[in-house]
């Protein structure tokens, strides 16, 4: 349950950006480090005037690699922590954030997508981080990242993001974008008690048993914080059960590597939400996330309207893919169409997942999301 | 049914807060669905700018204007831009000290308020958008007179109200003459 005075219970009308900070809020984030750009600004602008009046700490940091650092470090002692930017800083952030896999730091981290690469289109939206957000880091791992479609998702999706990341201890991302993010629309909070809040395990060995990194049947290790009296090493290095760098011994890289992937892959079923709109009938379906999905749905419409049997499913869950889902859908379906503010990225993973169905992609950059008219036309050619 | 308003001018007009206002006030004070979007370049002030808002009685899917039914103009940049994008039988509501250069639009039907003007004349131009937003509520009617009242006391800054609402009222009295004739 979520605490009380954090929590703006009501009907609000707001912007994405402040609904994702009221989310973190009311998850129990108390620790924000970050450094502004657009379009995530006014996250930080908004948690910078809100944190002091719940006890929490909001620092603006030097740059992006200072901010996920401190956000590591405050997960470290005990609390919840989340940082935003957008894709200049999220490239900075990808070190930090193998850091973060590797130490199993919860934490959360939005990347409110504008036009790439480099600085690309500020005030612009994009599609373009979604493989960054799986592959950005070094080494294999595996991450959650999730994709909201409306103000109220920005909120619910980062309480959401903030549970994820406490119950698999994995860096969770939410990738937003440009539109989500600075759109005002409606918002209703719910009563603190209704908002369901995960907390990191906590080991019930005392100090002197304690092994940091060794893992229940569900593949996550209970989590001590700094100043709780367990004495411990946590490292970027390849480490034992102990917290010990064990470099040399392909044993224990083995079985860490493979527990840190396989602790998010085998629960994936738990993780992975999608939303399905007539898809059982459907012959074309369009599978689409973030803003353009609000697009889809209303090309779906129309489609149905003409007489054309049409569905959409919605992506929630980026990572874990929504492999079966996917896979589902594609069995019964002629066509599938995945219409990205870039130019051909979570499409691939949906030709993975659809087989022998083939899957067109539908480009978009530049200025403005897909119109309806524009995946209405696609459907039309697939149909 | 769904209706898109756009409302386009340059930074530091108040532009993208006007579609806020009216979204607000068409949700939480009226009861309906609506969202506001918005577009800007990198600068704060002087760019182009533009704020849009779609509202419904129903659920909005997509929550960008395709087709303006109203566009609410207050640069000449923005009038080049937008007035053709306006839906047939739509109308155009703009500030014609601000837009000298007006074309010929068919279909279309046209309100001139000088709001620039008649804010200045309150002492300040800033609520040149307000005295706007009074005008098309007179003129359009689609959302509620007191809710954007509402709206507009919990948007614009403390103690700023009463300037906002006298501003408010002024555009409203003379988009009402306008209907009227």
């Amino acid at each position: 349950m979520a605490e009380k005075k954090a929590v703006l219970t009501g009907v609000h009308f707001m912007s994405g950006d402040i609904a994702c900070a009221e989310g973190a809020i009311a998850a129990g984030c108390r620790f924000f480090a970050g450094y502004p750009i657009t379009p995530a600004t006014e996250i930080a602008e908004h948690i910078a005037a809100r944190m002091p009046k719940v006890g929490g700490i909001y620092i603006q940091m030097e740059d992006e690699i200072a901010s996920i650092a401190a956000v590591i470090g405050a997960s470290y002692a005990g609390l919840k922590a989340m940082t935003a930017t957008s894709g200049p800083g999220f490239s900075l952030m990808q070190e930090n954030i193998g850091l973060a896999v590797m130490t199993e730091a919860p934490c959360v981290i939005v990347d409110v997508m504008r036009g790439g690469p480099s600085t690309g289109q500020p005030t612009l939206p994009g599609q373009q981080d979604v493989m960054q957000a799986k592959w950005g880091s070094h080494g294999d791992y595996e991450i959650i990242a999730l994709s909201p479609s409306s103000v109220q998702e920005m909120f619910d999706l980062t309480v959401e993001a903030f549970n994820l990341a406490e119950m698999y201890r994995v860096p969770t991302l939410l990738m937003a974008d440009e539109v989500v993010a600075h759109m005002w629309e409606k918002v209703v909070i719910p009563p603190a008690e209704e908002i369901k809040i995960v907390n990191r395990k906590k080991p019930n060995a005392p100090p002197g048993n304690y092994a940091p990194f060794m893992p229940d049947d569900d593949l996550v290790p209970p989590m001590a914080c700094f100043g709780e009296g367990y004495r411990f090493h946590a490292t970027g290095l390849t480490h034992d059960e102990h917290g010990y760098p064990r470099t040399q011994d392909s044993d224990v890289q083995m079985r860490l590597v493979k527990r840190l992937c396989d602790k998010i892959r085998k629960n994936a079923d738990k993780i992975v939400r999608v939303e399905e709109v007539m898809i059982d009938d459907a012959e074309v379906v369009v599978v689409a996330y973030g803003i353009v999905a609000r697009a889809a749905l209303s090309a779906v419409k129309k489609a149905r309207e003409q007489g054309i049997k049409a569905g959409l499913v919605r992506l929630i869950t980026l990572w874990p893919f929504p492999e079966k889902h996917v896979a589902r859908a594609a069995e019964k379906t002629k066509a599938i169409i995945v219409p990205e503010m870039n130019c051909g990225q979570m499409v691939r993973e949906v030709e993975r997942a659809a087989k022998t169905t083939p899957a067109y992609h539908l480009p978009k950059l530049g200025e403005e999301p897909h119109t309806p008219l524009e995946i209405l036309e696609a459907i039309r050619r697939h149909s | 049914m769904r209706i898109e308003i756009r409302f386009a001018g340059f930074g530091g007009q108040g532009i993208i807060k006007s579609g806020i206002i009216t979204a607000m006030a068409a949700c939480i004070y009226g009861g309906k669905h609506a969202v506001q979007t918005q577009s800007y370049g990198p600068e704060s002030r002087g760019g182009a700018c533009r704020s849009e808002v779609i509202i419904s009685e129903v659920e909005i899917d997509f929550p960008k204007v395709t087709e303006p039914d109203i566009l609410v103009l207050m640069s000449q940049h923005a009038y080049n831009e937008y007035a053709e994008t306006v839906k047939k039988g739509g109308m155009i509501i703009l500030d014609p000290d601000m837009i000298p250069n007006e074309r010929e639009i068919e279909g279309v039907r046209i309100f001139r308020v000088p709001a620039t003007r008649m804010a200045e004349e309150l002492g300040r131009r800033i609520v040149a958008n307000v005295v706007m937003l009074g005008a098309f509520a007179a003129i359009t009617g689609i959302v509620d007179k007191e809710a954007l009242k509402e709206s507009i006391k919990a948007n614009v800054p403390k103690g700023t109200e009463e300037l906002n609402l006298k501003a408010f009222e002024i555009g409203y009295e003379y988009g009402r003459k306008l209907v009227e004739g």
